[in-house]
């Protein structure tokens, strides 16, 4: 129980830094946290105490294993992460090139 | 005589990377190829070939790394991977009712050929396939970030 | 056991990267967070995913570095925050109470119900013949959802390519 607890704060501190910085940077490094916390959550609902990982072999037969249906699932979402993440960085640079500055207060103010 | 400058990093990163590189290739389509046997498949194998090119391009420059491989060859990568992966679901969907049928096994898989190199079907072709698609789109996102420059506003 | 301790460890790491000032420091901080999850999938029994997650965790640093550059950037001396801090702590707390809430519903740590994930364990070898389960899962058993990772992947690339484009403008002189 503990360990979910642990990975709820994981996620509400990557949510703050949403929330409350100012830099443009901040906020996609608050977005990382957060993507590394709800993957965090979706193995550690599928841990088995005494299981193995999930590859058969010749001398390793039996099937105690621990649920391989979540880390099917993550192992996908892993990857698109990293195309966003890069995908945000695209936009970030555009920014700064037509902007000068990383600050999100600024970009209201100016116009085109 | 007017000597040009050096691109690139120190002459250190460029003699280990000479060495270093081409196992590092070597390693990812390792675990590529065995994708059925042991930990790891296409997904993690494409994105380590992907870093190895990106090493070459980290140590040595733009225009060495781009001439071992091009923006428009890892654009005709990436789209043949797609390519083949949906061919393969489709000629499962052609032989029996099913998308994706396991076509090369059959419902019935020889049991001499189980822990082997050659089997499980089709799980080896999309291995492949899905590592061109990952490795090419991933450097060519690369490519692209490097290449903006930051400098000089936009009016 | 030492899950706890990792977990311990990603938090302090996380709270370094998000309260420095210096951008540099909190990408090297997210860096250590990330490194923290791959060792907490090798204590969970998932060495595909620690593998993956190693890789993509020094491609997106990389990519993070390029974007923070080497250049100062000076600190504004009054440091107004976007919202102010308190009704952010009240929104936590609230959403915080629910997720615990919610937490004592779901089967407790160490025994997950798997129904369908026992037939695929008892009958993956014998029905495809591969020896790596999760390799089965997502290409033979679930391989639809692979196809929409797939698509997903190349509407990021054309997405990225789209953006840092540079468009033409004809200056008339």
């Amino acid at each position: 129980m503990t360990e979910y607890i642990l990975c709820f704060i994981l996620f509400c501190i990557g949510f703050y830094c949403i929330l409350v910085k100012r830099n443009l940077i901040k906020i996609i490094i608050g977005l990382g946290i957060m993507e590394y916390a709800v993957n965090l959550f979706f193995i550690l609902i599928g841990y088995k105490y005494g299981g193995q990982f999930p590859i058969l072999s010749k001398e390793n037969m039996s099937t105690v294993m621990v649920d391989p249906i979540p880390q099917a699932l993550i192992l996908t979402s892993i990857v698109i992460g990293l195309a966003v993440t890069c995908f945000m960085i695209a936009v970030a640079l555009r920014i700064y090139k037509k902007y000068g500055t990383y600050d999100v207060r600024e970009l209201r103010r100016l116009k085109g | 005589m007017i000597k040009k400058p050096e691109k690139g990093m120190t002459i250190i990163v460029k003699t280990i990377t000479r060495y270093t590189v081409g196992l590092i290739l070597l390693y990812g389509i390792y675990i590529v190829l065995h994708g059925h046997l042991t930990p790891g498949g296409g997904f993690a194998g494409g994105v380590i070939i992907a870093l190895s090119f990106i090493h070459l391009m980290l140590a040595f420059g733009k225009e060495t790394a781009l001439k071992k491989m091009s923006v428009k060859l890892s654009g005709i990568l990436e789209s043949l991977g797609a390519i083949i992966f949906v061919t393969v679901a489709i000629i499962g969907l052609v032989v029996s009712g099913f998308l994706f049928f396991n076509f090369l096994t059959g419902q019935k898989p020889n049991i001499n050929s189980f822990f082997n190199l050659f089997s499980a079907g089709i799980i080896p072709l999309c291995n492949i396939a899905i590592c061109l698609k990952v490795g090419a789109g991933l450097f060519g996102i690369f490519v692209a970030l490097v290449f903006f420059e930051m400098e000089g506003k936009n009016d | 056991m030492e899950l706890q301790i990792i977990l311990v460890f990603m938090i302090i790491g996380a709270i370094t990267a998000v309260e420095l000032k210096d951008l540099l420091g909190a990408v090297i901080a997210v860096g250590a967070v990330g490194l923290g999850t791959s060792i907490a999938f090798l204590f969970l029994q998932a060495p595909d995913l620690a593998i993956v997650q190693l890789v993509v965790e020094i491609l997106s640093l990389i990519i993070l570095i390029r974007a923070v550059g080497m250049k100062d950037e000076i600190v504004i001396p009054k440091e107004q925050q976007l919202i102010s801090v308190f009704p952010v702590i009240i929104f936590i707390a609230i959403f915080m109470y629910f997720a615990v809430k919610a937490l004592f519903e779901i089967p407790s740590f160490g025994s997950p119900l798997m129904k369908v994930a026992q037939r695929y364990l008892e009958s993956g070898l014998n029905e495809t013949g591969a020896a790596n389960i999760v390799s089965a899962i997502i290409l033979d058993y679930r391989a639809l959802d692979t196809l929409g990772e797939a698509t997903v992947l190349f509407t990021a690339v054309i997405g990225v390519l789209a953006v840092i484009r540079e468009i033409g403008r004809i200056k008339q002189k």
